[in-house]
């Protein structure tokens, strides 16, 4: 996909901190080790605005292994587990 | 000649205002029901547009697409294709969006245009949309989707006048002609391809400014904070209960002495007798013990329907997802098990926002543990009996914590029940994705918190008029018949067919700590779990004999031991006898096993506990 951001190394959203800005790279959903088969995986961030090129922030962690976590996707907010969130490659 | 009834529906993701919509555009014109062969609301209403033309509008489950990943999402996307059996294909479909968040809704309907479907975009919450400085190019955006768009703000009147009006334009020159359907579940290139072209569609047509709803996120800092929203979560749940309980004593009381009232005059008009007691026990004393509780149910709704309007809900779900992760159960199961504190019927109706069969089966089997307000005419009635009403360390009414520790005990069993079925049943088991949407915080809506809260109370009161007052005839009458022999000296219901049938169950009970005049009780509480308080109060009203009802509490103050009282506290936390449950986990689960599991398991942990409390409180001697 687009390299606009050589700066920062990409990282799957599932280990970001809260706090962390980025931008979508691309999704890798056989890397996420999800329930859910890739295909399906993939279908279901995509249908939730997880797309190339859409600005994430972590805005909320849980307590437990600061999981779930609380995404802003452009202007909406999604939760989602970290594991599932590993399908998310941002920079 | 009069035009043909028109099939509107609503489509939309979760959280657009479709509901709101269909409350504005039909009033109080609905019909609730369900889609055959599944639990799923079926809300269908009916207006008149403007130019007269009649309306049938149904509100559809919400959707991010037409894939139909639960039952909820089968329903929306059969419906719109015309296979859901017995439905008419909508002649005109209305897509529904939140305008302040119209990315994922472009993509649906862009998906929903290939369905060949008539259709219109509303703009929805334009309200919002429009005080956040978002401007819309209406007029650019139906170009580009080939699809007329209107804006709407369901919750304000009028707010629909546009979206009425372009009703009856279209309305008026639908063809007749057959429509192509070239819908087909998309591929992942498609889906991608799908949300570009409606992210272009929204960068031509929308200008968002980057001003984010402030006040979602200063609350959310304080009610998502990892141990802040969890301290706030168990204070909300805490003043529920309390809430439940002190608020609702003065009307119950006024309703209390209303019937009394009611009950002595009858007793004084009537000629003594059959009739005066058929009216007095079983009639007034029957059903008034149970409408009495009326308050209480409005209550605890009101607090549940305000959390939902307010966007608390998914909040709730994110905050306990690990927590309930470690007892097996998935994030989205709080909201379906808070929804069971009302009444599990409700609350196993919405578990089908679960998607995994497996998540999905265990909240079902512990959505009964939850406290449902069935039980709370029993626990009132026993705790005030029982439980002197004095405040502990000052300010904590003493009834109510007796009351949070018995709702305590449901959702702790309930936790590690689930724990259990994870451990033995389900191991092989990964866990399901979490993935919800937090929509922003709104305003509480009186009208539809108005609405739903009064669709309830009907509901209750219905039941109490159907199942209740039958319930409550037959208990009087196996009470009342045989009558007893001329010149017998024991109380007439001693003689009694409810004497004979709870006797004969007594030994099986009395372990328990639990007497005859309980086994009959608990019997007609099949039906409806709260009647076992108007079977108790109809058993001991004609046991009592001619003298004035008294109040049924004070009756079981000098015939119960505390310790008996204890256990049939403990016998509620479970409750396995409550017919509507059993048969609405039939039909969830198509099972008559998983029906019966859960009877049995209910049971026993029933007996268990009773058999337990009972023991103790006896050895601690309250007996
Ligand atoms: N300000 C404003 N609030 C709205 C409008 N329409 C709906 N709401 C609010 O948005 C919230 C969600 O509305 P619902 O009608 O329950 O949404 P829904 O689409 O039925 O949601 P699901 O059934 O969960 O898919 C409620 O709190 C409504 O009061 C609107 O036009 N303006
Ligand atoms: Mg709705």
């Amino acid at each position: 996909m687009t390299d606009t951001n050589d700066t920062r190394s990409r990282i799957p959203l599932g280990l970001a901190q809260r706090g962390y800005i980025g931008v979508i790279q691309h999704l890798s959903a056989g890397d996420a080790g999800s329930a859910l088969s890739d295909i399906e995986l993939e279908s279901r961030l995509i249908e939730l605005g997880f797309v190339e090129g859409a600005r994430v922030e972590v805005l909320h962690e849980g307590l437990v292994g600061r999981d779930p976590i609380a995404v802003r996707v452009d202007n909406i907010t999604i939760a989602i587990r970290r594991r599932e969130a590993m399908a998310i490659i941002v920079a | 000649m009069e035009a043909p009834l028109l099939h509107l529906a609503l489509v939309g993701t979760p959280n657009s205002g479709k509901t709101s919509l269909f409350n504005a555009l039909t009033g109080s014109r609905q019909k609730v029901a369900n889609y055959p062969g599944v639990t799923v609301e079926r809300k269908e209403g009916f207006f008149v547009t403007p130019l007269g033309r009649q309306v049938s509008v149904v509100d559809l489950p919400g959707t991010y697409s037409l894939r139909g990943r639960s039952p909820d999402e089968e329903i929306t996307r059969d419906f719109v294709l015309g296979k859901a059996s017995g439905e008419t294909v909508p002649d005109l479909v209305l897509c529904v969006a939140d305008s302040t968040n119209l990315r994922l809704t472009i993509r649906l309907l862009l998906e929903l245009k290939r369905t060949g479907r008539p259709m219109i975009l509303v703009l929805n919450m334009f309200d919002i949309a429009s005080r956040r400085g978002i401007t819309v190019d209406v007029e650019r955006l139906a170009k580009e989707l080939g699809v007329p768009v209107v804006t709407s703000i369901a919750v304000r009147k009028s707010g629909t006048a546009d979206l009425l009006a372009l009703t009856d334009e279209i309305s008026a020159k639908l063809a007749a002609e057959p429509r192509e359907n070239s819908w087909r579940a998309l591929s992942v290139a498609e889906l991608r391809a799908t949300q570009r072209e409606a992210d272009r569609i929204i960068a031509d047509c929308v200008s968002l400014p980057a001003r984010p709803d402030t006040w979602t996120a200063r609350i959310d800092a304080v009610v998502l904070h990892p141990v802040g929203g969890l301290i706030v979560l168990a204070a909300i749940l805490f003043v529920m209960f309390q809430a439940v309980f002190a608020w609702a004593q003065p009307l119950m009381d006024l309703l209390n002495n209303g019937f009394d009232a009611l009950g002595e005059f009858v007793h004084a008009t009537l000629p003594a007798g059959l009739l005066q007691s058929f009216l007095q026990n079983g009639v007034i004393s029957g059903v008034g013990s149970v409408i009495v509780f009326l308050p209480q149910i409005i209550i605890i709704f009101l607090f549940i329907l305000l959390l939902e309007d307010f966007g608390y809900m998914a909040r709730a779900a994110f905050l306990m997802d690990r927590i309930m992760g470690g007892a097996g159960l998935h994030g989205r199961a709080f909201i379906p098990l808070l929804s069971s504190f009302a009444c599990a019927i409700p609350g196993i109706m919405a578990t089908r926002v679960i998607d995994n069969k497996r998540d999905r089966l265990t909240t079902i089997l512990i959505a009964p543990l939850m406290t449902c307000s069935a039980r709370i005419p029993v626990y009132t009635l026993i705790i005030s009996a029982f439980i002197p009403a004095r405040d502990v360390w000052g300010f904590i009414n003493l009834q109510g914590l007796v009351m949070f520790g018995l709702y305590a005990a449901g959702i702790t069993s309930a936790l590690l029940v689930s724990f259990l079925i994870k451990f033995f049943m389900l191991r092989d088991y990964a866990p399901a994705p979490f993935m919800l949407e937090l929509p922003d915080y709104k305003m509480p809506r009186l009208k539809s918190i108005a609405i739903g809260v009064y669709t309830r109370a009907k509901m209750f009161l219905h039941r109490a008029g159907t199942t209740i007052f039958s319930m409550m005839v037959l208990i009087w009458f196996l009470a009342s018949f045989p009558q007893p022999p001329a010149g017998a000296t024991e109380p007439a219901i001693d003689f009694s067919l409810a004497a004979i049938i709870g006797k004969a169950l007594e030994p099986l009970l009395a372990p328990v700590g639990f007497n005859w005049q309980i086994a009959v009780a608990l019997i007609p509480g099949m039906a409806a779990r709260e009647v076992a308080v108007a079977a108790l109060g109809t058993v001991y009203a004609i046991e009592g004999g001619k003298e004035a009802a008294e109040q049924i509490g004070q009756v079981l103050a000098t015939k119960w031991s505390l310790a008996t009282a204890m256990s049939m506290l403990a016998w509620y936390i479970f409750a396995p006898q409550c017919a509507s449950t059993l048969a609405v986990i039939r039909r969830e689960t198509g099972s008559w096993t998983w029906m019966a599991v859960t009877f049995f398991y209910m049971l026993v942990l029933a007996y268990a506990a009773s058999l337990l409390t009972y023991n103790v409180a006896v050895a601690l001697g309250a007996g």
